[in-house]
């Protein structure tokens, strides 16, 4: 629109429209198991605002969200729960894997616990710490927000795959 | 500065238990070696031993009874199970240790008992003294698979039920991981009981 009301003319292409409105209107799904989770709470509540960059609504149901922040440690009674309820998620669905524990589990190398969370479902954006501050989350989530507008999330290249008809 | 024998300039690990308790632990031994003798093979003291509170070995065989003297017998009322684990001493034989820290809500005073297993041999069960310990056997049976005689529902408590081997115990491999496609499902008669 142009200042006196007339109808001007935007021309983009359908994706970049969609991945733009996407982008901006993230539903995290807070999986927080550790001390990652108290930094995500934090990175939501009115210090550093998730809000800004529209990730405000968290949703508790897995159906309702589509941004999954798997914050803590994943043991391996628990990965099976997790991979459940990123099955769950509505698609297109986006994972950040918050803090050292869940990228690769961090200094727990033993027998009870998963050895990063990308062995059992695929992770976009990895963030670094232990725990990673608020600062470096919402770092993530520009970061998550730069390859959804790229179209080159895991969720993005499956819906062209399967457009395609190349299958999964 | 000379601080002489260690083990005199430094009796305990929690400050002054020692002057605190110390007759009154030397008078509970010596009420429950009179009535236990021979069920009991040792005893550390402090601050002769380097331990914080005495710790009474005693042979399987009286395990029970000892226990419930500690507990129950009008002297001593040991009544409140702190802990209740277990250690690998591999390659010691026998290979384990059965540990319980009691306290004792009428004196303030912690008392320690100890009692070796060997590997395929069962514990007796202590849930009719502590219907807590029903969970501390499980998570034992579990770590360590030491299995409990007259347990009522002897099933792993922390690990998957699928899961194979005794992770606590020193000859299971760091980096034993067993990982499952699905969760863990609950026996639906455990949902009806």
């Amino acid at each position: 629109m142009s200042k006196d009301g007339s109808i001007d003319f935007l021309t983009t292409r359908l994706e970049t429209m969609v991945s733009w409105a996407r982008k901006n209107a993230l539903y995290p799904l807070p999986f927080g198991t550790s001390c990652c989770g108290i930094e995500m709470m934090a990175s939501l509540c009115s210090d550093y605002d998730m809000a800004r960059f529209g990730a405000e609504v968290v949703r508790f149901s897995p159906r309702q969200s589509d941004m999954l922040i798997v914050a803590g440690i994943v043991n391996a009674k628990m990965a099976p729960v997790l991979r459940n309820i990123y099955d769950q998620m509505s698609d297109p669905k986006w994972v950040l894997s918050m803090g050292a524990c869940a990228s690769s589990g961090g200094i727990f190398n033993v027998y009870s616990v998963t050895q990063g969370i990308d062995t059992v479902l695929p992770v976009d954006v990895y963030i670094p710490g232990c725990p990673p501050s608020p600062e470096g989350v919402i770092h993530g989530v520009l970061k998550l927000q730069d390859l959804i507008t790229q179209g080159v999330t895991h969720a993005q290249r499956k819906e062209r795959s399967l457009a395609a008809g190349r299958g999964l | 500065m000379d601080h002489g024998d260690v083990r005199t300039s430094v009796p305990n690990l929690y400050g002054d238990w020692v002057q605190k308790f110390g007759s009154l632990w030397s008078g509970h031994i010596q009420v429950a070696q009179g009535k236990l003798g021979k069920a009991i093979t040792k005893v550390e003291m402090p601050p002769q031993a380097l331990t914080d509170v005495p710790i009474v070995h005693v042979a399987l065989d009286s395990w029970e009874a000892a226990v419930k003297l500690f507990q129950s017998d009008p002297g001593l009322e040991y009544d409140f199970l702190a802990d209740y684990t277990a250690i690998d001493e591999s390659p010691r034989v026998p290979r384990f240790e059965i540990v319980l820290n009691l306290f004792s809500t009428r004196h303030h005073a912690r008392v320690r008992l100890k009692t070796s297993v060997e590997e395929n041999q069962e514990a007796p069960t202590l849930i009719s003294l502590w219907p807590g310990a029903n969970w501390a056997e499980r998570e034992i049976w579990d770590m360590f698979g030491i299995a409990f005689k007259g347990h009522p529902d002897l099933r792993r408590i922390l690990m998957d039920q699928r899961w194979k081997g005794h992770p606590l115990r020193k000859d299971y491999p760091l980096r034993g991981y067993q990982f499952f496609p699905t969760p863990e499902t609950i026996d639906p008669k455990l949902l009806e009981s």
